[in-house]
């Protein structure tokens, strides 16, 4: 049998991501994967998805796939067209419930990196920096990080850098620094499965294994230990009506073809 | 509450703000003068070598590129320049040597289209020093503190992270609630660079689309380029005032330069030259192809006109200006101006 897969990886993930995301809630994107999985939401079973981009973008019902999150796109049939400070200001003020970050790498408290690997005076590599992640993960109800490749590189004990905070070093840590209450990591959707944080501990927990995935691969993929529950679930494949609608969101693979 | 974080960022821009009330009682004009000039007396006149830059715009979006270009042509050094999320500005500005600091909320990146080659060969090389990390809505505050003349703003942000501790900002206790909250102190870059769509020979500017951070960097900047894609009448901008997005009397130097943004977006007019930038992309991954990038878009062209014969001229800038246009019901850039 030499049949194409019916999807692809990222594919699957978009459509997970998707379903976490409910018609009437209000979602802070980046470019990418996020901004993918907020659109195949937006023209699936959430219509009424408010999309907010970081550079002022308000409600766009977004036509083709935007490469930078400033881009005309971004407003294209929106409900305003606005600034940073507009959009910063709604979501430190509670507006916004839900925020879709990216990573470089991650600890087991949710906690986020992408600023620099190796030591902050001579990075071995530099990366972009916290950009508007910080903000996102300060500021939104729920934030959920796509990761696409979970490793024991990725997934560490001790991150180089917190750029973002998760739930920094456990319970009531984010109160006590001063963060908005009650916020934090909610998901983290990777290659592997979908983790939520134990609400006793705030550590990294397995709810959801992709199809085909093991237990054993996932806390392979980690260096610190993931906790896992007596009850997992699956995820379930994409549908053919969501692969068809990726496509059309995505038609060069910008995105969806990595 | 005791204050456990050590901040080892440096702060950049900051000025006392009766220090900075001075200043602009003492060097920015009232009323309305003829500020039209050229951009090469504007960048020679404004941006000497050290200065703390900032580019209005995000991302490759709306970048003052006519400006940018003549930085590199002047050969400025030193520059200090604010990593608002600066893309494509930063990567020219960086290649072209003119950079020597960055405080870095977004930088060295170019989102979807993947990591800077150029950028982050200066930072891992030592050529080029962060001075501080902060966030998007951190910086943006920075300004909106400086725009405002207070000493700084408070953000729920940033708190508890890396991000703080290697910042310019601080913490205190929140004297109400009793919160620890951070405090941005304002920056006042030395001198800010936009490209705008319109604006008149005093500086009445208005912009079509997102602000993004404009609003704020253009009242925290001490000196203002503006380029624009036309000089309007006064009248113009008097029939619609409520559009006037930067006032004239924040403004320095006027100049009109049709497509100056290029090859980054105009929004509404005109789009991404997505080939150019892939082709900076590639060049840049090694320092003998940014030179030769720079000799043959910068140095051998005298000015920004003949750097946009050399990327394709009228048929190239015609064809951007359709991509931009064949997405159905995008706003003409003119709704409501007439």
């Amino acid at each position: 049998m030499t049949d194409e897969p019916r999807y692809n990886l990222t594919e699957l993930l978009a459509c997970v991501a998707a379903s976490l995301l409910e018609n009437g809630c209000s979602v802070f994107v980046g470019t990418g994967l996020p901004l993918v999985a907020g659109m195949l939401a937006q023209r699936t079973h959430a219509p009424g998805l408010l999309i907010i981009f970081e550079a002022g973008g308000i409600g766009p019902q977004v036509p083709a796939l935007p490469i930078s999150v400033g881009d005309s796109r971004t407003y294209y049939k929106a409900s305003a067209a606005s600034s940073m400070h507009d959009v910063m200001s709604a979501s430190q003020a509670g507006y916004v419930d839900y925020g879709f970050l990216g990573g470089a790498a991650m600890d087991c408290y949710g906690n986020v990196n992408t600023t620099v690997i190796g030591d902050w005076n001579h990075p071995k590599a530099r990366l972009p920096g916290s950009g508007g992640a910080n903000d996102v993960g300060s500021f939104c109800w729920r934030t959920i990080y796509l990761m696409r490749q979970q490793s024991p590189r990725t997934f560490v004990k001790k991150l180089d850098f917190v750029t973002t905070p998760g739930y920094l070093t456990g319970p009531g840590a984010r109160e006590r620094a001063g963060l908005p209450a009650g916020n934090g990591p909610y998901r983290v959707i990777t290659q592997l499965g979908v983790y939520g944080f134990d609400p006793a501990s705030k550590r990294l927990q397995l709810l959801v294994l992709h199809p085909g995935v093991t237990v054993q691969q996932v806390q392979d993929a980690s260096e610190f230990e993931i906790l896992i529950p007596d009850k997992i679930g699956l995820s379930p494949e994409p549908t053919v009506e969501q692969v068809r609608i990726l496509r059309e969101i995505d038609p060069r693979g910008l995105v969806i073809g990595k | 509450m005791s204050n456990p974080v050590e901040f080892s960022g440096e702060l950049i821009g900051w000025h006392d703000p009766d220090e900075n009330r001075q200043w602009v009682r003492e060097n920015k004009p009232r009323q309305l003068v003829d500020k039209r000039t050229q951009v090469a007396d504007a960048i020679r006149k404004y941006v000497p070598d050290g200065s703390l830059i900032a580019m209005g715009g995000f991302g490759h979006i709306r970048i003052p590129m006519a400006l940018i270009y003549e930085l590199v042509r002047q050969r400025k050094r030193d520059l200090t320049v604010i990593g608002k999320t600066a893309v494509h500005d930063i990567d020219i500005l960086i290649g072209g040597g003119c950079v020597s600091r960055v405080e870095v909320a977004y930088a060295f990146g170019h989102e979807l289209r993947g990591l800077s080659p150029c950028g982050r060969r200066a930072v891992e090389s030592g050529q080029v020093k962060v001075t501080g990390e902060i966030s998007n809505a951190g910086f943006q505050w920075r300004f909106l503190a400086a725009a405002m003349g207070v000493p700084f703003m408070p953000v729920r942000s940033m708190l508890g992270t890396d991000t703080l501790q290697h910042s310019s900002a601080r913490v205190i206790e929140d004297p109400w609630s009793g919160k620890p909250i951070c405090l941005v102190p304002a920056c006042y870059p030395d001198v800010a660079l936009f490209h705008v769509h319109r604006c008149d020979q005093y500086g009445n500017a208005q912009i079509d689309g997102i602000m993004v951070e404009d609003f704020e960097l253009a009242r925290a900047a001490r000196r203002l380029i503006i380029t624009t894609e036309e000089i309007v009448d006064h009248e113009e901008i008097q029939r619609q005032p409520w559009r006037t997005v930067i006032p004239f009397y924040l403004v320095d130097a006027v100049i009109e330069v049709p497509f100056g943004a290029h090859p980054t977006e105009m929004p509404v007019t005109y789009y991404f030259d997505e080939e150019h930038i892939a082709h900076w992309l590639e060049v840049s991954k090694t320092s003998q192809g940014t030179s030769k990038y720079f000799e043959e878009y910068v140095f051998s062209v005298p000015d920004f006109d003949a750097y946009l014969e050399k990327v394709g001229g009228l048929r190239r800038l015609t064809h951007l200006k359709q991509v931009m246009k064949l997405q159905p019901d995008l706003p003409s850039s003119r709704d409501g101006a007439s």
